[in-house]
């Protein structure tokens, strides 16, 4: 009976405050050190992958400008999967993750429109254009930046927290429109080309280093977002025990 | 349901309810287009359909946050969440909807041919964006729902309501602008993106109710 008992609440386990910052103190450290060795190693792969024989070097951009935008979609879809953990289990720390993840996701998907600004100068001819993969993806920022204001907007965290999970649950619908919007419409970036039906287009020197990078820079998110966690879970203590200090130096009699 | 429709449309004519105030936005919005873009009336002709529905988007965002806050204010809202027993919340909140479109939505729609001949359009263009207009504006006010909602608890939410609606409007005005334009040049469609506005819009008359009803729930507590 204990070992069901155990197996059912593991995930509830993690629900009380205390125990997930005790495992997020013993997970991080290897977390982080995971994450810099596989950065490293894979920014040393992409220094030695050899050039496009049609892009030249800044075939490199593609390293860093992918994995960017797979973890700006990642990252909302994590925030999805809070927002219903939040309205369907109200698991507590549902809106801690949802609210971490927001600024993370918001910096990534900034960072995937400016390395593919810079990659499309060179190869398009211009900084941007205004087709369906560029637009989605902008409108995915905005919808970043939307949560990120409605979450500071308010006070009290709890109320807060159900707000931004509906809103996360309606703005879910662009996700499916930013990756299937290069099948839809005729548009100037590329369809997919890693993950694909009938193998990658990509050549497996170039393939690597980039599976090398996506990996890191997943990693990196995970240790981010578990330490934003961590914050939001210390700040809000910091907030309660400043409470509770206010209230009982109320109560103290004046001298 | 009749009831409410009815005391919700007399609530937004009277005087403060600012129905009026929406339609002399739109006619501001378009007056200063040709002053920002010069009064050459070739290039009007072309962009008056997207400005009138970028005009009408605005016009639109600019009064969704009466939506639930008058109601709010006086307490009937916290009424209307309590009588969820006999009517779904959703429902109430789509009558609601219903009821701010016909007062401060439709008479932009109506408006739109008088302003479409200031941007020098078309008899045939004029048509097709007003009747994309009314297609394609109730998705705007549905949409605007869940904002409303989720934004009512803050003392002022206006702004905040039109920045977290205005990326999920995207779409409606995509295709109601294309619509536009299928209407008049002739390789492009017209009912191709005609539809996907309408199904937009349909969709959107399920989802934004309940989600609108899921978050009005949680900010009564």
């Amino acid at each position: 009976m204990s070992d069901a008992v155990s197996k059912t609440g593991r995930w509830i386990d993690l629900a009380n405050p205390t125990r997930f910052l005790s495992l997020a103190g013993a997970v991080l450290p290897w977390l982080s050190g995971m994450t810099m060795i596989v950065l490293a190693a894979g920014f040393w792969m992409s220094m030695q992958a050899p050039d496009d024989y049609q892009q030249g070097a800044t075939v490199k951009i593609m390293f860093i400008h992918v994995p960017f935008a797979w973890l700006s979609m990642m990252c909302y879809t994590i925030m999805t999967v809070a927002a219903l953990g939040t309205l369907v289990w109200r698991h507590p720390l549902a809106d801690v993750s949802a609210k971490a993840a927001a600024p993370i996701g918001a910096v990534f998907t900034a960072l995937a429109l400016i390395t593919g600004s810079l990659w499309g100068k060179p190869m398009w001819g211009t900084w941007w254009v205004w087709d369906a993969r560029l637009t989605s993806v902008f409108v995915l920022f905005l919808m970043y930046l939307g949560i990120i204001a409605l979450t500071r907007a308010m006070d009290d965290p709890a109320k807060s927290a159900k707000a931004t999970a509906i809103l996360t649950l309606v703005g879910f619908i662009n996700i499916p429109i930013i990756k299937f919007s290069v099948d839809w419409w005729n548009t100037l970036h590329q369809p997919a080309s890693v993950i694909r039906i009938g193998g990658s287009t990509i050549d497996p020197s170039l393939l690597w280093p980039l599976l090398v990078m996506a990996i890191g820079f997943t990693l990196l998110f995970f240790t981010l977002h578990m330490m934003a966690m961590r914050n939001e879970i210390w700040r809000r203590r910091v907030v309660a025990m400043r409470r509770v200090a206010a209230r009982s130096a109320e109560r103290r009699p004046v001298q | 349901m009749g009831a409410l429709f009815l005391r919700d449309i007399r609530l937004g004519l009277r005087a403060g309810g600012g129905a009026l105030v929406g339609i002399l936005f739109f006619l501001a919005v378009i007056a200063v287009v040709p002053f920002g873009v010069g009064p050459d009336l070739k290039l009007l002709a072309r962009i008056g359909a997207a400005m009138l529905w970028i005009g009408a988007l605005l016009a639109t965002l600019l009064g969704l946050d009466r939506l639930f806050q008058a109601d709010r204010d006086d307490g009937s809202l916290d009424l209307l969440i309590m009588a969820q027993g006999r009517h779904l919340l959703a429902l109430t909140v789509l009558v609601k909807c219903l009821a701010h479109w016909t007062v401060s939505v439709l008479p932009l729609v109506v408006a739109s041919p008088l302003l479409g001949l200031f941007m020098n359009m078309e008899p045939a263009a004029i048509g097709a964006t007003t009747l994309t207009l009314l297609v394609g504006t109730p998705a705007i006010t549905l949409i605007g729902a869940v904002g409303a909602a989720v934004a009512v608890s803050l003392p002022r939410g206006g702004l905040l309501v039109s920045v977290i609606i205005l990326p999920l409007t995207i779409p409606v005005l995509i295709f109601g602008v294309s619509a536009s334009y299928g209407a008049v040049e002739d390789p492009a469609p017209f009912l191709a993106p005609f539809l996907i506005l309408a199904a937009i819009t349909l969709f959107f008359a399920v989802l934004g109710p309940l989600a609108a009803a899921a978050a009005l729930k949680s900010s009564a507590d």
